[in-house]
């Protein structure tokens, strides 16, 4: 059996998962996947936190993916990245220190607020001064930065970082922004030949495996790993099959639940479900479906298309016929939660990420 | 470096920095220092590679896992592929030189 179909029956443990430790953040991005902003009282304690950490070590889970919200908010983030060392579990952390999503200002504070693309080459600059070994930036492809994607290397070659580019997806506040800013259909061919060449040079989170339907597989795993080889906890301890699918129906439990995580990842339901072999249904007789697999779940249900048909975003172009073919009528599912502040920051509040710091000094 | 480049003589083991989890297929392999994957292909390649540090050197982990002699040069590929990458390395040091960060997870058959 090919490896890629063993993925798809899913492993003993995640190899990796996404963590989202808060929904606080005191950023807005208009395309925010969590829908981030405030607070959730309902947040895992430090000593849950913990718990979690100590799970994954059982389960040999190498390494956690932490974000959310801006995980520097939590006051115990720094003691939780002490534990998950101590205890042999990796950490990679986001933060909006340093993310940036444009070469050029102001396309990234249009998406990202005011300021926010300084704020991250700061942060770049006083990373770099202090020593610290390759950061990474990360960047979401747009319709707005998809031709800035060289840029983006050349400020990551200054810092000694690397990039990072992901894709974005109709998930979270991205739901409402989707139409205008995902990438036409020949910036997904060019972003694909860009891909091809600077592939092994840059980290994509695999995220654009749907685009290897234009020919020579892209690297890294190229499937969809929801519930199979990674899965999101999100602040409140609640298991997803996808850091991009915070809905009811992709949720398989929470952490809090006697069987906890380990649990949750074995035996739920719909884990269960997403490790059986999966249909290609409409793209059963497709030449290209070995290379993409169907696509990107989350992006086919959050634009109101069949799962088990084309990605919104099809090289091949399916895509674009059923979101144009779409009834007025048809209901677009919406996320399960909604952190969104109900108004942007108008001061330095107390979500600021370096409230504490800059208290203590 | 190429595969001639290695010496697969003399005593090797699991780098320090290597965590190996076993799975239906095979096992993953995680190196914590290069954060690279890689995927080993059989149970059998899994027993070789745990087998490395006791054997006096990786032909003799072969044999001593059960490999037959013609499926000796595709598992010495397999183990000059871990080498490669840092994920073995000779047991008197600890460590090869470093490796960058690779994106792609490397699947190893023997």
């Amino acid at each position: 059996m090919k490896l890629v179909e063993e993925f798809e029956l899913g492993l003993d443990a995640p190899i990796c998962i996404t963590w989202e430790l808060t929904y606080a953040c005191n950023l807005a991005c208009v395309h925010c996947l969590s829908s981030s902003g405030r607070r959730d009282p309902r947040e895992l304690t430090t000593a849950e936190a913990k718990g979690v950490i100590e799970e994954l070590e059982r389960m040999q889970v190498f390494y956690v993916n932490i974000g959310g919200g801006e995980p520097t908010v939590r006051k115990d983030f720094w003691e939780l990245l002490d534990h998950a060392a101590a205890h042999h579990v990796g950490v990679k952390f986001s933060t909006n220190g340093s993310r940036i999503d444009a070469a050029a200002a102001a396309v990234n504070d249009a998406v990202r607020g005011p300021g926010s693309f300084d704020t991250a080459l700061g942060a770049l600059e006083r990373l770099h001064t202090a020593g610290f070994e390759k950061p990474k930036i990360s960047v979401v492809v747009t319709r707005q930065n998809a031709g800035q994607l060289d840029d983006f290397k050349a400020i990551a070659d200054r810092y000694g970082a690397q990039l990072r580019i992901t894709r974005l997806r109709p998930s979270g506040r991205g739901a409402d922004v989707w139409d205008e800013l995902h990438p036409t259909a020949d910036q997904q061919r060019s972003l694909y030949m860009w891909l091809l060449e600077h592939g092994e040079e840059v980290l994509t989170g695999d995220s654009f495996f749907h685009l290897s339907a234009f020919g020579e597989a892209l690297p890294g795993l190229n499937l969809c790993g929801a519930g199979r080889v990674v899965c999101l906890i999100d602040p409140v301890g609640d298991v997803y099959a996808c850091p991009f699918a915070i809905h009811d129906e992709f949720l398989a439990g929470n952490v809090r639940e006697p069987r906890g995580f380990e649990g949750v990842w074995r035996d739920s339901e719909l884990f269960t479900e997403l490790r059986r072999p999966q249909s290609g249904g409409a793209c059963e007789s497709c030449g290209h479906y070995d290379a993409c697999r169907g696509g990107c779940m989350a992006a086919k249900f959050f634009t109101g298309l069949p799962l088990d048909g084309p990605d919104p975003e099809c090289a091949l172009g399916h895509g674009e016929g059923l979101l144009a073919a779409r009834g007025e009528d048809l209901a677009i599912p919406a996320p399960a939660v909604d952190h969104s502040r109900k108004r942007p920051p108008s001061r330095v509040c107390d979500e600021n990420p370096l409230a504490d710091f800059i208290a203590k000094a | 470096m190429g595969a001639s480049d290695i010496d697969l003589g003399g005593r090797w083991r699991l780098h320090p920095q290597v965590a190996l989890r076993p799975e239906r297929f095979g096992a993953l392999a995680y190196h914590f220092g290069t954060r690279r994957l890689s995927f080993l292909k059989s149970r059998r390649l899994l027993d070789v590679v745990q087998g490395l540090e006791a054997a006096p050197d990786p032909a003799a982990a072969c044999r001593a896992a059960g490999v037959e002699e013609a499926e000796l040069p595709s598992y010495r590929r397999a183990l000059v592929t871990l080498a490669e990458t840092g994920m073995i390395v000779p047991a008197e040091r600890g460590t090869l030189l470093s490796h960058s960060e690779s994106k792609s997870p490397q699947g190893v058959a023997a």
